[in-house]
C-alpha cells in the first residue's frame, strides 16, 4: 500500500501547482520577470532530470553534461544564422546531433570507471567548449544572437512567452514521465543493477556496456532538447552555456534535489536557481537592518551562504531534499539526536573545563 | 572423455613469477558433482575466474559442451549455461531479494531493450524468480532489501540467482564460507538436492561437506593438480595427505 499524502508528494504537488500558476500570476500583475526566470528553471530542470538518469540511476557521474546543452543550443543558433529557422529542421537535427555526440563520448568514456569516468567526460566537454570558442563565424567567445526563435509553420508560436513557458513545462513533465517508465522497465532495472554491481551483472549474463551506452545516449539527447529550448529562450548561444561550471551546476541540482529520485532533480533545480535569485536581496535586507548602509551590499557575497547550505544537505541528507521529504520523521529524529549529542558534547566540554 | 560437459586442457596462468594455474587438466562429465580442494593460495579462485571469463589464461583451452569458450566474454558464457556463485557475496544490496533473482531471470530472457513496460509486474520474470527462491527456501524474504539479510541468507540467494539463469553447470565458490554449523548443514542438504538437476563444480574448504557431497575430487596445490579421483582414493592419497598435513613443513621449506 502506497500512501499518497506524504510530505514529499505534498511538496511535489505544491511545486507543480506553483509552476502551473506562475504565468497566471504574471498576467495579473503584469510582471513577466517570474515567467522568464521559471522558463529557465524548467529548462535546466529538464537537463538535470536527464543527468539524473545516468548519474542517479546508472551511477555514471558525467562531469560534462552541459556539453549537450551547448550542442543542442548551437545547432539551433547555427541553423538560424544560416537561414534555416524552421523548427521542423532544427529540432530533429539538434536531437540527432546530440545523440551522436553522446554516442561517441559515451562509447569511449564508458570503458572507464569512477574518477576516470568523471575526468574523461569533463575532458570531452571542455573539448566541445573550446570548439565553441573557436567558431569565429558564429561569434566565437562572444556567442551568437538568434534573431528568430524556431518557426513551426505558424502552428506553434514560440515567441509567445506564456505559450513557450507551458511548452517547456509540458516537455519537462514528459521527460519525468519517460524517466519513470524507463527506470521501472527491464532496461531501467538493468541500468540500476549495473550501478549497484556491474561485475555481477556481467556474470549473470548481461552485456552491460551496450545498455549503459544506450542510457548515456538517451540522457544526452534529452539534454540536447534542453539546449534547444534554452537557445530559444535566451535567443542567444555562447560557449559559456557549456562551460564546465555549468556541468557542475547540473550535478549540484541533482545532488541537492536527490539522486535517483524521480522529482528530485526538479526540486533541486528550483531550489538552487531560486536561491541564486533570492539570496542576494534577502541578505541585503538583513545586512541593512543589522549594519545600516554598509550591510546593505552584503548580498554580493550570496555564494558564501549558498555554499554552506549545499554542504549541509550533502553532509546530513544523503538523499538530498527528496530524501529529507520522503523520510521526514527519520530526518526530524536525526536532527533531534544530533542536537542532543551536541548539547551533551558541549556539556561534557564545560564539565571537563571546570575540572581541568 | 569426449562427452565431458567441461573439459580443461593445459590451462596456465601466471601473475608475475607466481604460477597460479600450472597446466591444469580437468574433465567434468554432465551430472557430476566435482569438488576442487587445496590449501590457501592454491589457485582455486583463479581457476574459477578463468572458467567464467574474468581472468584470461596465458595458455590452454576450456571447452564447454564441446565448444571452445576460452576466448568468449563473461556474459556469453553465462548465456551458454555456465553460472557461478561468488566467494565474497556480491549481490545487488539496494534491491529486494526478489528483484535480485528477477534480474538473473531477465539476463536469460532475451535482450533488455524494453523501455516501457513495468518489469516489476512482469510475470515472465517474477514467476521463475519466485520459483528459484522457493527452491532455496527464501520465499518468506522475497520483499526484504538484500542489505538486511543475514550472511547465510546471502549465500542462499547467491544460489537462487545462479539457479534462475537455468544453468547446465554451476560453479560454486566456497558457498559455505563463514557459515555457522546449522547454516552449513542446510546448505549441504540443498546442494545434495541440486546435484540431481545440475552439474556442479564446487570449491570448498569444509572438508566434511566436500567428502559427503562430491563424486570426484581434484586437489590443487600451488596451481598444479596433484591428485584427482573418487573421495575414498583422495582420502588415502599420500601426496594429498602431505599437502594438507605437512602444509606447515612445505611452506617453511619453500620460504
Amino acid at each position: 500500500m502506497i500512501a499518497l499524502l506524504t510530505p514529499r508528494n505534498f511538496v511535489v504537488a505544491a511545486l507543480l501547482a506553483i509552476l502551473v500558476l506562475i504565468p497566471v500570476y504574471a498576467h495579473s500583475t503584469g510582471n513577466f520577470f517570474l515567467v522568464t526566470l521559471f522558463t529557465r528553471i524548467i529548462i535546466l530542470a529538464m537537463a538535470a532530470v536527464s543527468l539524473n538518469l545516468i548519474m542517479g540511476y546508472g551511477g555514471m557521474v558525467s562531469f560534462g553534461h552541459a556539453a549537450y546543452l551547448g550542442v543542442g543550443g548551437y545547432l539551433v543558433g547555427i541553423l538560424a544564422y544560416e537561414g534555416y529557422s524552421s523548427g521542423f529542421v532544427q529540432w530533429p537535427l539538434a536531437l540527432l546531433v546530440s545523440a551522436l555526440f553522446a554516442f561517441v563520448i559515451g562509447a569511449l568514456c564508458l570503458r572507464t570507471r569512477g574518477v576516470y569516468f568523471i575526468m574523461i567526460t569533463l575532458a570531452f566537454a571542455q573539448m566541445i567548449y573550446y570548439v565553441g570558442v573557436s567558431l569565429s563565424r558564429y561569434g566565437a567567445d562572444d556567442g551568437l544572437t538568434i534573431y528568430n526563435r524556431s518557426q513551426f509553420a505558424g502552428l506553434l508560436n514560440l515567441s509567445n512567452r506564456t505559450f513557450f513557458y507551458y511548452l517547456c513545462f509540458a516537455l519537462l513533465l514528459g521527460t519525468v514521465y519517460l524517466t519513470w517508465r524507463l527506470v521501472n522497465s527491464r532496461f531501467g532495472l538493468l541500468i540500476q543493477g549495473a550501478r549497484s554491481n556491474d561485475r555481477r551483472m556481467r556474470a549473470i549474463g548481461f552485456p552491460t556496456y551496450r545498455y549503459r551506452l544506450a542510457c548515456f545516449v538517451i540522457a544526452g539527447t534529452i539534454c540536447g532538447l534542453s539546449g534547444v529550448l534554452l537557445a530559444n529562450h535566451t535567443e542567444f548561444v555562447s560557449p559559456a552555456m557549456m562551460h564546465w561550471t555549468k556541468s557542475g551546476d547540473l550535478i549540484v541540482m541533482v545532488v541537492l534535489g536527490g539522486m535517483g529520485s524521480l522529482f528530485g532533480p526538479v526540486i533541486g533545480s528550483i531550489a538552487l536557481l531560486v536561491l541564486e535569485e533570492a539570496l542576494p536581496p534577502i541578505m541585503n535586507v538583513i545586512g541593512g537592518l543589522v549594519a545600516g548602509s554598509a550591510g546593505a551590499r552584503v548580498g554580493e557575497y550570496w555564494q558564501m551562504v549558498l555554499g554552506p547550505m549545499l554542504l549541509l544537505v550533502v553532509l546530513f541528507a544523503r538523499g538530498g531534499i527528496d530524501g529529507i521529504l520522503s523520510n521526514w520523521s527519520g530526518f526530524v529524529q536525526g536532527v533531534r539526536e544530533g542536537f542532543a549529542n551536541l548539547r551533551a558534547g558541549v556539556g561534557n566540554l564545560f564539565a571537563s573545563a571546570r575540572r581541568g | 572423455m569426449a562427452d565431458a560437459l567441461l573439459q580443461i586442457d593445459g590451462l596456465t596462468k601466471r601473475f608475475g613469477g607466481v604460477v597460479a594455474s600450472d597446466e591444469i587438466v580437468l574433465s567434468v562429465p554432465a551430472g557430476e558433482l566435482h569438488a576442487i580442494i587445496g590449501p590457501n593460495g592454491a589457485g582455486k579462485t583463479t581457476l574459477i575466474g578463468q572458467l567464467t571469463g574474468e581472468i584470461a589464461p596465458d595458455a590452454g583451452r576450456i571447452q564447454f559442451e564441446g565448444r571452445d569458450i576460452t576466448a568468449l566474454p563473461i556474459h556469453t558464457r553465462s548465456r551458454l549455461g555456465l553460472a557461478r556463485s561468488f566467494q565474497i557475496t556480491s549481490l545487488f544490496l539496494d534491491f529486494t531479494v526478489l528483484d535480485n533473482v528477477a534480474l538473473a531471470v531477465q539476463a536469460h530472457a532475451g535482450h533488455s531493450f524494453h523501455f516501457w513496460r513495468d518489469a516489476r509486474s512482469d510475470p515472465a520474470l517474477r514467476e521463475p524468480a519466485r520459483a528459484a527462491l522457493q527452491r532455496v527456501g527464501l520465499t518468506q524474504r522475497a520483499d526484504v532489501l538484500v542489505a538486511n539479510l543475514s550472511h547465510g541468507e546471502h549465500r542462499q540467494l547467491e544460489i537462487a540467482m545462479a539457479l534462475a539463469t537455468k544453468p547446465c553447470m554451476l560453479l560454486l565458490d566456497e558457498p559455505m564460507a563463514g557459515m555457522g554449523p546449522e547454516e552449513s548443514a542446510r546448505m549441504v542438504k540443498l546442494l545434495h538436492e541440486l546435484k540431481r538437476e545440475v552439474t556442479l563444480l564446487l570449491i570448498e574448504h569444509d572438508m566434511e561437506a566436500v567428502f559427503a557431497l562430491a563424486d570426484k575430487i581434484t586437489v590443487l596445490v600451488y596451481g598444479r593438480v596433484i591428485a584427482s579421483g573418487e573421495p575414498a582414493a583422495i582420502r588415502v592419497n599420500p601426496e594429498v595427505r602431505r599437502a594438507y598435513l605437512g602444509e606447515q613443513e612445505a611452506v617453511s621449506s619453500h620460504g
